[in-house]
């Protein structure tokens, strides 16, 4: 408990000549639910993508568990689960073959096949999951992506935007699940521009003139 | 041992899903898998109409007009390899897995060339015989295409996989791919030659062999750097 999980110190990114943030530092310790909060064009996906390690145009230290994270990249995507705005979702595959594919890229011990059929459910889709996914609706879709989070055994989970296209059943079940995963230990690291009922919620706020943590004012350009 | 045993059996488990998934992939959209084998098919019905039925010009030109059109045809299918997986968010998937992305992408790789090298080069005894290549060189041009498409399938992922993240990608992939296929055309086509000559062909096919081996080892890393890049911006 006392080392945090991931440690952000002093990141700085620009783009396009404008700087989204600079000397952002905030650490996620396990157990913690963080929201990243910023208007739209804040750099809130641009920080999720930088702390996943999908991209590179950054300046500032990412240390996990204690470790630079280049050097520890195999621990580390071994311990992420990352739901980016792209849901990953093929169409023209079903649900259950979408998440047994993503289940084999993240293998498990235990029998999938049970594992797969209670995230399905778990997310309203049970029976649709012999359906191609391109004759399911938009929440839908994001839905069999959400799924993967029933399937996850992962300990840092990176969520940008999990809400979008989800009903207010499906975002309550999936804040449960959040508040879960954090009592189990877990983290959780997230954009969304709804308010969370989240017990012990931290947050960062992107796009003011300073990007602070705690931040006091909720201004953006 | 047996954590080593159990991560060598979840890799080649990865192999065989992300290859299969591919294969099930094209299969559910089997209309694009016939366009480069039509566009080969036409290739070389069109060009004895385009330029001369003489079978003794035919013969002649045979080999190279069957191996220019497997080629192209695979550039033409070399598009898509990666397109849908980058714009679904399935490639950012597999870069954030712990699976390395050099495998899943000789997984794709390899599915890729099932679905367009193997057909081609199982029609093309066919398109051997419309354009009256001597029989000598018929095993010559099967054996250097199933030996030089997956050349061409690994060589071409690199260009697709550079330029999968720009809008328009498909010219540049020629470019940038195009001038690593010729030695593999020369050789193809230089063993048909041999063969209808009835010199031995064991050299060209040894060449183009040693050209697959090492498209085998290095490309899926200069496949999965490039894709590496192509997400990141």
């Amino acid at each position: 408990m006392s080392r945090p999980l991931l440690d952000v110190k002093d990141l700085f990114c620009e783009r396009d000549d404008r700087v989204l943030f600079e000397n952002l530092s905030f650490s996620v310790s396990r157990g913690e639910v963080l929201q990243i909060e910023g208007p739209n064009g804040s750099g809130k996906t641009t920080l999720l993508r930088i702390l996943s390690g999908l991209s590179k145009a950054f300046e500032g230290e990412l240390i996990w568990n204690g470790q630079a994270l280049a050097d520890v990249r195999d621990d580390f995507l071994e311990a992420l689960l990352y739901f980016g705005h792209l849901p990953g979702v093929k169409a023209t595959l079903t649900p259950e073959e979408n998440l047994r594919w993503y289940a084999a890229l993240h293998p498990q011990t235990d029998s999938i096949t049970e594992r797969i059929f209670d995230a399905l459910s778990n997310v309203g889709l049970y029976g649709y999951e012999d359906v191609p996914c391109h004759s399911l609706s938009a929440g839908q879709n994001r839905r069999v992506s959400l799924a993967r989070l029933y399937l996850s055994r992962a300990p840092l989970w990176i969520l940008d935007e999990p809400f979008t296209a989800i009903d207010k059943r499906g975002v309550a079940a999936i804040e449960a699940l959040v508040e879960t995963h954090s009592q189990n230990g877990g983290s959780v690291i997230l954009t969304t521009h709804h308010d969370l009922a989240i017990k012990g919620l931290r947050q960062v706020h992107l796009g003011g003139e300073n990007s602070t943590e705690w931040g006091t004012s909720g201004g953006g350009k | 041992m047996t954590n080593k045993a159990a991560s060598d059996l979840s890799l080649s488990r990865v192999f065989v899903m992300t290859l299969k998934r591919d294969l099930l992939l094209a299969y559910r959209r089997r209309n694009d898998l016939v366009s480069p084998l039509v566009f080969f098919l036409m290739v070389a019905t069109l060009f004895p109409l385009g330029v001369s039925p003489e079978p003794q010009f035919l013969s002649e030109v045979a080999a190279g007009v069957v191996w220019v059109a497997a080629l192209l045809s695979t550039l033409l299918s070399m598009d898509s390899l990666f397109r849908s997986d980058f714009d679904d968010g399935s490639l950012e998937q597999m870069l954030l897995s712990p699976q390395p992305m050099a495998l899943l992408v000789v997984a794709k790789v390899c599915a890729h060339w099932m679905i367009s090298g193997l057909p081609l080069t199982i029609m093309s005894p066919l398109l051997a015989v419309m354009l009256f290549l001597p029989s000598e060189g018929l095993s010559a041009l099967v054996l250097t295409l199933l030996i030089g498409t997956p050349t061409l399938s690994l060589i071409g992922a690199i260009g697709a996989g550079l330029t999968v993240g720009l809008r328009k990608g498909g010219v540049l992939i020629t470019l940038l791919v195009l001038p690593l296929y010729i030695p593999v055309l020369i050789f193809g086509t230089g063993a048909v030659q041999a063969a209808t000559g009835g010199l031995p062909i064991a050299g060209y096919l040894a060449i183009l062999g040693a050209i697959l081996a090492l498209g085998i080892v290095l490309a899926p890393l200069a496949i999965a750097a490039a894709l590496k890049i192509s997400v990141s911006n």
